[in-house]
């Protein structure tokens, strides 16, 4: 069957690697536009490079606090605590799920519990969260579990009601009980599912960790933003941001990759 | 004598929040081992129900099923189920799936999964054998399901529409080849469909059901003069068209 492609074929192909060239090409040059156009503003006196920081500013910071070292500590952190919330609320989810598909009575009594505690906006708890467990890495954690567990878990249930039911029958009429039903259909059902709510909960993990770390740190990159804020060095809270971009887009990349394996494989 | 399978005065219901629906009611007839049986009559008499009660899926309100004389409840006596649809878990290869009955009931006997091997050779699947479902044609799909099904080496086979997800050229072949394994694994099966054709194509005798609530209307044996009794044949038997108007009336008159 391996025949060689027609010309026309050939052609096309080409023509769709050529756009994709041209597509990144155009978004390496519209970063570049738009740091050139932010370093010669504030060289130029349009823009207060105080305030405003500049990408030259920015590289120094980097550079200064890569020497003394503080640098890799603060990403760090903010890494582990990610992660750590990003595990946890992948357990959560999981863990949780299961025992509301097992038993019909508790989900449909925690429902509406959970439908509240997912609207809610989460930072508003974490005030009471420092009080409650002090100004530590624990609360860090927890508010960051907050806001991504309960859209997840809704999430992950829904997903599992929702399995075709004959393919329960099928497993019933094998002679399976429903330790099988849950782990030879439900779960292998929803596993795109289970990694695209990976994808979301990793980016919510992150923003929770952030929120977290503005009220309850004493490092962090959240805390470099807030505390650059507060003493007005701008460069350490731009340096932070576009850090925070770089780790948001590491770790999608990272699960992206782990989505493609597992589809490969399975 | 003992039946592979006899219905007695079966009954069941439906409850729902805005009325209960009487399914089935009182029926009865009786299955010899190695017969193949096909239950038709009107949309939503019943049929599925009652493979569903066979199969243990569903628990009856009165009467009784006996399975080789033995009560449903306490018989250890293994029933096969085919689905409209194929099934086939699409992460599992066809092997996979052939043996999932066996895995699940956490069967180790060589034996078994030597048959199993023996079946997809057999019927023209071991050369798919460690294909996915969706490299499959849905006929080879539906051989897959069954030999999944045999795998358990069930006494009953029901046939719950399986070929009404197929379109009608499949459909003919598939309910060839799936007929022809049945009859030479000289099982018992039970067929539920709404295809006349099929009905009479397939079984050795075919019951009618009356509209809800399900009883036995009529029941007709099948005795066609073709050479070797396969669907297909069967088909261009010269009773075949007498045998299904027999049925069309039978059906359009409950």
């Amino acid at each position: 069957m391996t025949r060689e492609p027609s010309e026309a074929q050939k052609q096309y192909l080409q023509s769709l690697q050529r756009r994709k060239y041209w597509i990144l090409a155009a978004q390496v040059l519209l970063l570049l536009a738009i740091l050139a156009a932010w370093e010669i503003s504030v060289e130029k006196g349009y823009l207060n490079g105080f305030i405003f920081s500049s990408p030259q500013r920015i590289v120094q910071c980097f550079y200064t606090m890569l020497k003394d070292q503080s640098l890799f500590f603060h990403i760090g952190i903010t890494l582990t605590e990610t992660i750590a919330s990003f595990l946890l609320v992948m357990v959560l989810t999981l863990g949780v799920s299961v025992l509301l598909w097992w038993c019909r009575p508790a989900a449909d009594v925690l429902e509406p519990y959970l439908v509240v505690l997912n609207s809610l906006p989460k930072s508003a708890l974490a005030p009471i969260l420092i009080v409650w467990l002090g100004n530590n890495m624990k609360t860090i954690i927890i508010t960051a579990i907050s806001i991504a567990v309960f859209g997840s878990i809704l999430n992950l249930y829904h997903g599992f009601m929702k399995v075709d039911p004959e393919r329960l029958i099928l497993i019933r009429t094998l002679g399976g009980s429903r330790t099988d039903c849950l782990r030879l259909a439900v779960i292998p059902s929803c596993i795109p599912l289970f990694i695209s709510l990976m994808k979301v909960s990793i980016g919510l993990s992150l923003v929770g960790v952030i929120i977290g770390e503005f009220l309850a740190a004493k490092a962090g990159l959240g805390y470099l933003i807030i505390y650059g804020s507060q003493v007005f060095k701008m460069d350490w809270v731009m340096m932070s941001i576009i850090l925070l971009c770089l780790i948001a887009m590491l770790l999608y990349r990272l699960l992206h990759a782990a989505e493609k394996y597992a589809v490969k494989h399975m | 004598m003992t039946y592979a399978l006899s219905l007695d005065h079966v009954c069941y219901t439906y409850h729902s929040l805005k009325q209960e629906t009487p399914a089935l009611h009182n029926v009865s007839f009786h299955i010899k081992s190695g017969e193949f049986v096909a239950v038709v009559g009107p949309s939503g008499c019943g049929k599925s129900t009652l493979l569903h009660l066979i199969a243990r899926l569903l628990s009856l309100d009165s009467g009784e099923i006996l399975i080789n004389g033995y009560p449903l409840v306490i018989s250890k006596e293994k029933v096969g189920y085919m689905l409209q649809n194929d099934q086939l878990l699409p992460w599992k290869t066809i092997y996979e799936n052939a043996v999932l009955g066996l895995k699940i009931q956490k069967i180790r006997d060589p034996a078994a999964y030597e048959r199993v091997e023996h079946l997809l050779t057999s019927y023209g699947l071991e050369d798919f054998r460690d294909s996915y479902p969706d490299q499959l044609s849905g006929g080879m799909r539906q051989r897959a399901a069954l030999i999944r099904t045999l795998a358990l080496s069930p006494d009953i086979l029901l046939l719950d529409e399986p070929f009404s997800a197929l379109d009608y050229q499949t459909r003919l072949n598939v309910s060839n080849d799936i007929g022809t394994i049945i009859k030479k694994e000289h099982k018992t099966a039970l067929l539920v469909t709404h295809d006349l054709s099929e009905a009479v194509s397939m079984a050795d005798r075919v019951i009618v059901l009356t509209r809800r609530p399900g009883t036995v209307k009529s029941i007709i044996p099948i005795h066609l003069s073709c050479p070797e009794r396969t669907p297909k044949n069967a088909r261009n038997a010269v009773e075949f068209k007498d045998y299904f108007n027999q049925l069309w009336r039978d059906i359009n008159d409950t």
